[in-house]
């Protein structure tokens, strides 16, 4: 699949990721080569095989519905660069 | 021309464990703010989730009370987005292997018919923090306590057809929840949360017209409000040459109107994928079955015997049922007085009324169903009468006497059905009131039926309200009408 400088764009953005011009035209190269390898894999017959949706073959563990952690938003805060009335205070989101 | 309007939704419900979907943190409702966020629901680095085992239990329920296939394998996948009130970056959900399949609900409606809605399917997710847009010098406040509560979002097929029919849907899905305790269902609280995709088409039409999603819809009234608006400004737009665009609006329920909600309407990109975090969730056939064993009668069963063994109207039927609180109470009053149809009446007749007056859920009726149907058995059984039954009643209700025998006895309520006795009350009241019995005497015979009433009205004054009222009735016209 050829990848254009728009897509990589759009994914940066997505991810909130800051790409300058330079960057962007490499990780065209880059991506599409991983398209590429994508591609190579999708000629593969894969008719009868079950999607995989984790590698490990395995099944999730549950756990017993109790409280188990306890109040430590002091502890948490203190990395947080704004607080207020125990609330995160973030630049703020206009709906 | 013809408009029909085709509704689908989306309901969310906080699922009542007591700990999050990924978390031991407790998921109480209005703690101080954060101090229910621990490290997994703040995405802090290198913490994993772990599945409550609960909350797969109530949405296996769930799924079960409307017959859908439960998902041997499901599985959570990321759906990716930023917004401050969502710490990791995406929200852990199910988009490609829900744990509930599709399934169906039957509504009632206001004449007391029922229609079949289908369930696309249900999942389970985690629910977001809250943001507070109240002025933090130009900031916005989060509140992460919410984050991680587990929610199991239920999507209808779009199957209803007008604002009533999306109501008494949302209603079934209330109760259903609250019948299995899954959920307390409390909307006010944002326990049960309402997205509703609307569109209009000619009637006739077999394909879809372009849909509108309102968001955030919590409460009964608001659905029907706020599909009234949306229809009529889809149509007026349409009818003026426009074209619905697909967007996300929001309900204002103080205007009465929805708006858009976005004005750059940027596709959304989720990027959805399987969490890497969570393995595929397995169910086997004996986990299903122990679950079902477990089963409550579900609202729609209680209906059904309400109105065909007890010979409840299925206006009765259906409001009685509603609620699981309302359904046993019903049925402790049945059980002492043995009169379904006096139980339906008296419980969503006066002891609704008295409970709505202050406020009180049924659970905290300050009657119970044994004081209660004891005191529609005196009823039943001639001790009182009508009138003297409301008194108990209120006696009742205000502490004022442990049983209805009791305060019938304290306040001398016991009916009076002595013939005699009630003779001499309507003698002693005939020769009172001499100037009626001469206007009673002159009057056309019509409108003697009317006149009546007074002297009625003071028998029953004489008697303290404990005279037979059939009685009196007959034998005042006898004695009256051998006046003429």
């Amino acid at each position: 699949m050829a990848l254009e400088d728009s897509h990589v764009r759009r994914a940066a953005h997505l991810a909130r990721l800051a790409v300058s011009d330079d960057q962007a035209s490499g990780f065209v190269d880059d991506l599409s080569r991983i398209l590429d390898m994508v591609d190579q894999l999708q000629s593969l017959d894969t008719k009868g095989v079950a999607p995989l949706s984790h590698p490990l073959d395995a099944t999730q563990r549950l756990r017993a519905d109790e409280v188990t952690e306890a109040n430590q938003r002091d502890a948490f805060q203190r990395c947080a660069p704004a607080v207020e009335n125990g609330l995160y205070l973030v630049p703020r989101v206009v709906e | 021309m013809q408009w029909e309007t085709v509704i689908g939704l989306e309901v969310h419900v906080q699922l009542a464990t007591h700990s999050k979907i990924f978390s031991g943190a407790s998921t109480a409702f209005g703690a101080e703010p954060n101090t229910q966020a621990c490290a997994v629901d703040l995405g802090l680095p290198g913490v994993l989730p772990v599945l409550n085992e609960q909350a797969v239990a109530m949405a296996v329920q769930f799924g079960l009370a409307v017959h859908s296939d439960i998902a041997e394998v499901s599985v959570f996948d990321r759906k990716n987005y930023f917004y401050p009130d969502l710490p990791k970056g995406y929200q852990t959900t199910q988009m490609y292997h829900p744990i509930v399949g599709p399934g169906d609900v039957e509504i009632t409606l206001e004449d007391g018919s029922t229609k079949r809605i289908r369930i696309h399917h249900a999942h389970l997710e985690e629910d977001a923090g809250k943001s507070l847009h109240e002025d933090f010098h130009g900031m916005t406040g989060i509140d992460l306590n919410r984050a991680g509560t587990p929610l199991l979002e239920i999507v209808s097929e779009p199957d209803m057809r007008n604002a009533k029919e999306a109501a008494a849907y949302l209603k079934a899905i209330h109760s259903i929840v609250t019948y299995l305790g899954i959920s307390d269902g409390n909307m006010a609280e944002g326990s049960m949360r309402c997205d509703v995709n609307v569109s209009v088409r000619h009637k006739g039409l077999d394909v879809f017209g372009t849909r509108a999603e309102i968001k955030n819809v919590n409460s009964f009234r608001f659905v029907e409000r706020a599909i009234a608006f949306e229809v009529e400004r889809q149509i007026e737009l349409i009818e003026d040459g426009g074209s619905v665009v697909q967007e996300t609006r929001l309900f204002d329920p103080e205007r009465d109107e929805t708006r858009s909600m976005r004005t750059k309407e940027e596709a959304n990109d989720y990027r959805y994928f399987p969490c890497p975090d969570l393995l595929p969730v397995v169910l086997d056939q004996a986990y299903l079955d122990h679950l079902r064993s477990q089963l409550p009668e579900l609202p729609a069963d209680k209906r059904a015997r309400f109105k065909n063994e007890l010979g409840l109207s299925a206006y009765d039927a259906n409001v009685i049922s509603a609620s699981r609180d309302m359904a046993e109470f019903f049925e402790a009053v049945h059980n002492e007085c043995g009169d379904a149809k006096q139980a339906a009446n008296w419980v969503q007749g006066e002891l609704s009324g008295a409970l709505n007056r202050e406020s009180l859920s049924i659970a905290n009726s300050p009657i119970s169903a044994r004081q209660l149907g004891e005191l529609i058995s005196r009823v039943l059984d001639d001790t009182i009468n009508g009138k003297a039954a409301k008194e108990v009643f209120q006696a009742l209700w205000n502490g004022q006497g442990e049983s209805a025998d009791a305060v019938i006895d304290a306040k001398g309520l016991r009916q009076v059905t002595d013939t005699g006795a009630i003779e001499a009350m309507i003698d002693q009241v005939i020769a009172d009131s001499p100037a009626q019995v001469a206007q009673y005497r002159d009057a056309e015979p019509e409108k003697r039926g009317k006149m009546i009433g007074y002297f009625v009205g003071q028998v029953m004054k004489a008697s303290r309200g404990t005279a037979n009222p059939q009685q009196v009735n007959g034998l005042l016209k006898e004695k009256l009408d051998a006046l003429l």
